[in-house]
């Protein structure tokens, strides 16, 4: 395994971990803008525009490039997050210089007028699937009232109104601020020659033009609230929650995705202990997420409506426990052996690797090998994650819910 | 193609234990089939293999609940235990030198369950929770409901249970489902990973060889079909789920089927795709896969879309998959060989993978296939096979079903339950 590493003229950073004992290798484009980058009139574009950069170029019709993606049998996809519009395949290697020629070339894509009226019905269609699960709905509805005031408060997908309401012209304006060259990082995992792809860069890359965006990354100061909506034809109330958590750059992230784990993992933590297991709830969940500058712990609760007001108080009380007296050596002990194997397995593919790799680069500029992370999982101590409550104790500070309820109050 | 070192062994009980090693990884992956799904539960209590599953996570042999979940994760053990139509599958993954401590404590949670009643009682509740949760996610209700109508009892019941059932299910039912269906005939165990074949193989039957038990027989009193083609629900997509037949893994002409499922849906230049939401943007969810189970396979296609558009999404749909024989080309057929070639060599990449190709080979053909075997049937496929193929199986028979606020127009169908 090896890490390398070069910045072009135009400031597009390349990095690469190389392995030449697996079959296959990744590529990924993180191109660093997203929902939170957006203004609210153009809400949804960063979402929108990852779409219609498979409608292509002048070079390669949209057909075309749906085409030569499955010429190259490659697994490939985008998606779009708050902040973090990424584009990546999975490919024999012996399929590279076509299918990079092709990313490369799409990434600035023509934006033609009758392709975004065509794919923004997709994108209003793509609103409506997830409108029909409650649990996404939940997120969408938390991050907007959690982070208000906030550039994270922003829909990814953008809302209906908002969608019809976006031009194509708009949407040029958008890609030519943030698709620049010093916006990007190409991220490498796998079989591949790493002179071959310099070259490769050099060529289909080294033409973009220069830049990069500035954006705003102080820390969110949630005011919290409660939002209920009431929806009378479905079963279950679905419930999310949000508190303060350390930002993706804090090194007291690994202490909030342990604890995560401890105290809210779908098995064997306190909160399936004391929900799940006695058959109370569906789902009784905490995740951490870390943001460019802020972060969040997420609760998620899926129940009977009659019972929630008494499980959210049950989370509430774990919470509290927790707070006050931090967790066991032996819960950290039993996560650390959990989250290891974890990471083990998910490395052992390229694909694997990318989210890492260029997660790592984008938010903190550094390589992190397996190896690093297991290393850094081994160091954590009981006093690590005291530290991390007496910053960032868990709450409930902000709860949204979907369901038959019109009142989270008994 | 990367050279394979497989090892296959039957134990005197019927357990066949499958191996392969992978020099490339690191980790180990566990794929065990045990003959207990849903097809061989009792009539009226369509649930007990799911019930099952979560209650034999719960306590085995000298660990009970808690103290069986921290040697999961102490090991590092990513498991599943979830019910199939036919098997109950555990699906186990961790680092390869973990592997013999894992298999010890699968064996304990397989042949050594506690299956206590006050645990029992509890998974009811959990289990009850699940099924209502579904009932909010239309997606996910309609691919269930649409199984239920396209097969014939036993074959279709849910494999998560059903609301309706679930509360006649006793402690008792659960029992008697564990020694009736957790047997080691026709039971499966693959391995794949960084391991050594021949060692893998003498700990199995040291753990297994004392297991006994016979196949279960069949179920012979039935539950009634299900043929409704419509569920009202107030959402905010039509969803709609299309199957017609085709044919199983073990059939001659299955990469037949495989091609022609993989022209309509394999990849974004398929024929689903570039139809209805490159041409239309009529959904933002659509495809087909094949659903196969050992002796009859069906087609299932998925698209959700604005009740508005519903119909012409049926339409458009529908006339794809019947015209499918239309116009194959050398160049259409060819990008299929392509993506099947990456994943076949991607597959050498994960222990899960391969372990749960091994055990479905097994149960599927009575024998092993190797990645070169399947490259080369899917290279040897012409334009003429399919297209035969296609004119004989596309959609001519087929079965709508639909969740949303209303009906759509539908002509031709028949009930596929009966064939």
């Amino acid at each position: 395994m090896k890490f390398e590493q070069m910045t072009l003229d135009n400031g597009l950073t390349l990095i690469g971990e190389i392995n030449p004992n697996v079959q296959s290798m990744a590529f990924g484009f993180f191109v660093r803008t997203g929902s939170r980058d957006e203004t609210p009139e153009v809400s949804g574009v960063s979402h929108f525009l990852e779409h219609m950069v498979f409608k292509g170029t002048a070079r390669n019709s949209p057909m075309d490039v749906n085409r030569i993606f499955d010429e190259v049998g490659a697994q490939y996809n985008a998606s779009t997050s708050e902040e973090i519009t990424l584009f990546y395949a999975s490919i024999l290697p012996e399929y590279l210089p076509r299918t990079f020629e092709l990313v490369a070339d799409i990434l600035y894509p023509s934006l033609r007028d009758d392709d975004f009226e065509m794919e923004k019905k997709v994108i209003l269609e793509e609103i409506g699937m997830y409108e029909d699960m409650p649990a996404f709905s939940a997120y969408e509805k938390l991050m907007e009232l959690h982070f208000q005031g906030h550039p994270l408060e922003r829909s990814i997908l953008g809302s209906v109104a908002s969608i019809n309401a976006l031009t194509a012209g708009q949407m040029r304006n958008y890609h030519r601020e943030h698709y620049l060259a010093g916006n990007m990082t190409l991220v490498v995992a796998g079989n591949v020659d790493w002179s071959t792809m310099v070259d490769l860069a050099n060529a289909h890359c080294g033409g973009w033009p220069a830049g990069s965006t500035p954006r705003n990354t102080a820390e969110a100061r949630s005011g919290g609230g409660r939002l209920i909506l009431e929806k009378p034809g479905s079963i279950q109330e679905h419930v999310a929650q949000m508190a303060s958590a350390p930002p993706a750059q804090s090194p007291l992230r690994y202490a909030a995705e342990i604890l995560s784990i401890i105290v809210g993992d779908d098995a064997n933590s306190r909160m399936y202990w004391e929900l799940i297991e006695p058959g109370l709830a569906e789902s009784a969940e905490l995740s951490y997420n870390d943001y460019d500058g802020s972060g969040s712990y997420m609760t998620f609760l899926s129940c009977d409506p009659g019972d929630v007001s008494g499980h959210l108080q049950r989370i509430s009380n774990i919470y509290a426990e927790v707070n006050a007296h931090g967790v066991t050596a032996e819960e950290l002990e039993q996560a650390k052996n959990k989250v290891s194997s974890r990471i083990v397995l998910r490395s052992e593919r390229p694909m694997g690797r990318l989210s890492a790799l260029g997660g790592n680069w984008v938010y903190r500029r550094e390589y992190r090998s397996v190896e690093d992370d297991l290393h850094s999982l081994e160091q954590l101590r009981i006093e690590d994650v005291n530290e991390l409550l007496r910053q960032y104790p868990l709450g409930q500070q902000t709860t949204v819910a979907i369901g038959p309820l019109s009142s989270l109050d008994d | 193609m990367p050279r394979q070192t497989t090892v296959q062994h039957t134990l005197k009980n019927g357990l066949t234990v499958l191996v392969e090693h992978l020099p490339a990884v690191r980790s180990a992956a566990v794929t065990l089939m045990v003959p207990g799904g849903a097809c061989h539960e009792k009539p009226g209590k369509n649930g007990t293999s799911a019930l099952l599953c979560e209650l034999m996570m719960r306590g085995a042999g000298d660990l009970d609940s808690r103290a069986l979940s921290m040697a999961l994760d102490n090991l590092g053990i990513q498991h599943n235990l979830s019910p199939g139509w036919f098997h109950l599958n555990f699906s186990a993954a961790t680092v390869a030198t973990r592997l013999p401590d894992a298999l010890r404590l699968i064996a304990e949670i397989l042949l050594r369950p506690r299956l206590e009643p006050e645990q029992f009682a509890m998974c009811l509740e959990g289990r009850e929770q699940v099924l209502r949760s579904i009932e909010d996610e239309p997606k996910q209700k309609l691919m269930i409901e649409l199984r239920r109508r396209c097969y014939a009892p036993p074959w279709n019941r849910p494999v998560e249970g059903s609301l309706n059932q679930l509360r006649d299910i006793t402690a008792e039912d659960m029992r008697e489902h564990y020694r009736r269906c957790c047997v080691p005939e026709k039971a499966i165990l693959g391995i794949a990973g960084y391991v050594e074949p021949e060692r893998v193989v003498a700990q199995c039957e040291e753990l297994f060889a004392s297991w006994k038990g016979t196949l279960p027989a069949t179920q012979e009193s039935l539950e009634e079909r299900e043929t409704s083609g419509h569920i009202k629900h107030d959402s905010a997509q039509t969803h709609i789920g299309i199957a017609y037949p085709t044919v199983p893994i073990r059939h001659p002409d299955y990469y037949k089927a495989w091609a022609c499922v993989s022209i309509l849906s394999g990849g974004m230049s398929s024929r689903l795709f570039t139809k209805v939401r490159e041409e239309r943007g009529l959904c933002y969810a659509i495809g087909a896969s094949m659903n196969s189970q050992r002796d009859r396979a069906r087609v299932l296609c998925y698209a959700g879309t604005t009740n508005d558009r519903a119909q012409e999404t049926l339409d458009v749909t529908l006339s794809e998959l019947m015209n499918l024989a239309e116009d194959i080309s050398p160049e259409e057929l060819q990008r299929c060989k392509a993506r099947a070639k990456s994943s076949l060599i991607m597959q050498q990449e994960s222990t899960m993978a391969r372990s749960s190709s091994l055990t479905r080979d097994w149960f599927h053909l009575d024998r092993l296939t190797t990645l070169e075997e399947i490259r080369g049937k899917v290279d040897a496929l012409t334009v003429d096979d399919v297209r035969d193929f296609a004119v004989q199986h596309s959609a001519r028979t087929f079965q709508v079903l639909t969740i949303g606020p209303e009906a759509l127009r539908c002509e031709g169908q028949v009930n596929l339950s009966d064939l």
